[in-house]
């Protein structure tokens, strides 16, 4: 009952936020916090809740960026049209990932992300028919409304906040059907798993494709938002960075925990940027870089580890937790 | 074969050799204590900027500024095994995921902030000219890199194979509670391990200072090399980092002369992932 009291307060305060605070800065903010918040969410399928640590996953994003900028700057289609397009490459491009290397131990997996990100992101910087190192760009006046592309952030904020709760949903969804139990269970152990004859790397392979999927949809968003992608900005080892610490803060393998994070990374990426200038950038991942030490050597769990501990302990059920945060000193 | 050929596959060695000391680190504390260090690249980062410094503070070269940087960087390494490695050794794999990647952007970024994005390079003879032998050119800041690489990469076999304090720190690999039981304390042969893993870091960086270009984020292409490296040459093996360290460093000249020069890190990193794919155990482990 609680749960829902307190989910029904959240949606509230999500779906008037920018009438309440509505100046073209703090509606831009919440706009970017439900962004990296759907990126995270993403991620968190894979990194969370099936324990396979993507420092890639820039590349899925890159996927729906490239596909929803391409669609227009080389078809002359809506932007939206590139989002299927997205999501068949960036479920492609995860099977052929996570076929050989789900199969070894995490390690493997996460540098073997990272090499195909910074392969991507070196091939696309040579390719000029995806425009090189400059990139791609959007729609500068919009022809109609399907090209999504609009002066305020307002209609932005809805939409990433419509895609958000699917996103959720899905993310719930999962974790309540035979999916999700074969997740936790690998997760646990993956060799008790196997044994007790879950299809482990089957299962871990489709929480790939799915996150996939999600996180190119993200991109192409933000292409969207943003009108334009180049390298850096849609292949660049930092927005899988941002991704992950997001998850891992707020709490990687919680329903809301990535949703935590993006909602007190971004404003503070954004505050720090404007007082900072372009020095800032530089101290931004400092602090990021400090951040994800602190909680890999304190709190694992994340943020909204902390509650679900305490309100275990005072129900006094179980003193394990089953998000990781049990091993913490 | 033309004599071209023969120079680039002689600088894929030299550059090769220092691959293999700095990833022989990265497969020393993995094999060690089976956790990886994804700032393995950033304290070879590390090492250059310290050679760096000391160009430009003391006008030290190299014979001032290796000792100086391996010192340096052992004494990081100590310190982030106290630090970080030992909280989190124990904990979740997203833990050791996290904690030494997290680590990479701290140092990535701290130097950043501090030198700027702009590319660094230390003067062209700091170490001294080009030789000329049968033909061949060789750089001599090149052939000191390549040589004294090699000779420390031996070295540290030898180390770990022929020493008291070598057959320590594989007992502690072997198995903690058993070595205890024999005396030998496992939290110092663990930190001892993390101070030759980066002091190894150290003295690569202010090794290939003198001729690479000196960038913060060149921890993270040095660091997938360390990886492709030790997945190559099998983990905790040193001979093997060394054999794969001097592959991969031919593979990658060639490729660079062959192909072009913006596509040899996209040949090592795809070479890396057939690697994942079809042998992953690497070329002479077993698993």
């Amino acid at each position: 009952m609680r749960r829902w009291i307190w989910l029904s307060v959240v949606a509230v305060f999500a779906i008037a936020y920018p009438l309440l605070l509505s100046s073209p800065f703090q509606q831009r903010l919440g706009a970017l916090v439900l962004l990296y918040a759907i990126a995270a969410s993403a991620w968190n399928i894979v990194g969370g809740y099936a324990g396979q640590v993507s420092v890639g996953h820039v590349v899925f994003f890159g996927c729906g960026a490239y596909a929803a900028m391409g669609s227009y700057a080389k078809f002359g289609l809506s932007p939206l049209f590139g989002i299927p397009g997205g999501i068949v490459i960036a479920v492609g491009l995860a099977a052929i990932i996570g076929v050989p290397t789900l199969r070894l131990s995490g390690h493997y997996f996460s540098m073997a992300t990272i090499a195909v990100a910074e392969t991507m992101r070196l091939i696309v910087t040579n390719t000029d028919w995806l425009g090189a190192a400059v990139g791609l760009s959007g729609p500068t006046v919009p022809r109609n409304i399907f090209d999504l592309s609009f002066l305020s952030s307002l209609p932005y904020y809805y939409l990433f906040l419509f895609v958000l709760v699917i996103t959720l949903f899905i993310t719930w969804w999962m974790t309540n059907s035979r999916m999700g139990f074969y997740l936790r269970a690998i997760k646990d152990s993956e060799r008790a798993a196997r044994s007790l004859g879950a299809p482990a790397s089957r299962t871990k392979l489709y929480a790939y494709m799915l996150s996939a999927a999600l996180t190119s949809v993200a991109g192409a968003l933000y292409a969207m938002m943003f009108g334009f992608v180049d390298p850096e900005s849609g292949l660049g080892i930092l927005i899988s960075v941002k991704i992950l610490i997001m998850a891992a803060l707020g709490g990687a393998g919680l329903l809301f925990g990535p949703l935590v994070g993006a909602a007190i990374l971004v404003p503070l990426e954004e505050i720090s940027n404007s007082w900072l200038g372009g020095k800032g950038a530089g101290l931004t991942f400092v602090v990021y870089g400090a951040i994800i030490v602190l909680i890999a050597r304190f709190q694992p769990g994340g943020l909204l580890s902390l509650f679900t501990q305490r309100r275990k302990s005072k129900s006094d059920t179980e003193s394990k937790s089953d998000t990781g945060a049990g091993h913490a000193p | 074969m033309s004599f071209v050929l023969v120079q680039v596959i002689v600088g894929g060695l030299l550059l090769g050799a220092v691959y293999a000391l700095f990833s022989s680190g990265l497969t020393l504390v993995w094999g060690m204590m089976n956790i990886v260090n994804f700032a393995h690249g950033d304290f070879v980062m590390l090492g250059m900027y310290v050679a760096y410094v000391v160009y430009t503070l003391m006008g030290g070269g190299p014979i001032l500024g290796a000792p100086l940087a391996t010192l340096v960087l052992a004494t990081v390494g100590v310190v982030v095994y106290f630090a970080l490695i030992r909280g989190i050794m124990k904990g979740p794999m997203l833990a050791q995921i996290l904690g030494t990647f997290g680590l990479a952007l701290l140092l990535r970024y701290s130097v950043f902030w501090w030198f700027g994005a702009n590319f660094l390079s230390m003067p062209p003879n700091i170490v001294g000219g080009t030789y000329a032998f049968a033909g061949l050119r060789i750089e001599a800041s090149r052939l000191l890199a390549g040589v004294v690489a090699l000779l420390v990469t031996l070295g540290l076999h030898l180390l770990l194979t022929r020493t008291s304090l070598g057959s320590k720190m594989l007992a502690v690999a072997e198995d903690q509670t058993a070595a205890q039981l024999m005396g030998i304390r496992p939290d110092t042969m663990q930190a001892i391990a993390w101070a030759i893993a980066a002091g190894a870091t150290g003295l690569a960086g202010a090794l290939i200072a003198n001729f690479f270009y000196i960038v913060p984020t060149v921890g993270e292409t040095l660091g997938i090399v360390a990886f492709v490296t030790v997945s190559l040459g099998g983990f905790g093996s040193v001979p093997g980092a060394l054999v794969a360290g001097l592959l991969i460093g031919v593979i990658e000249s060639l490729s660079g002369y062959l192909i072009g020069a913006i596509y040899k890190d996209i040949v090592v990193y795809v070479l890396f992932l057939l690697f994942l794919s079809f042998r992953p155990q690497g070329l002479m482990g077993k698993m």
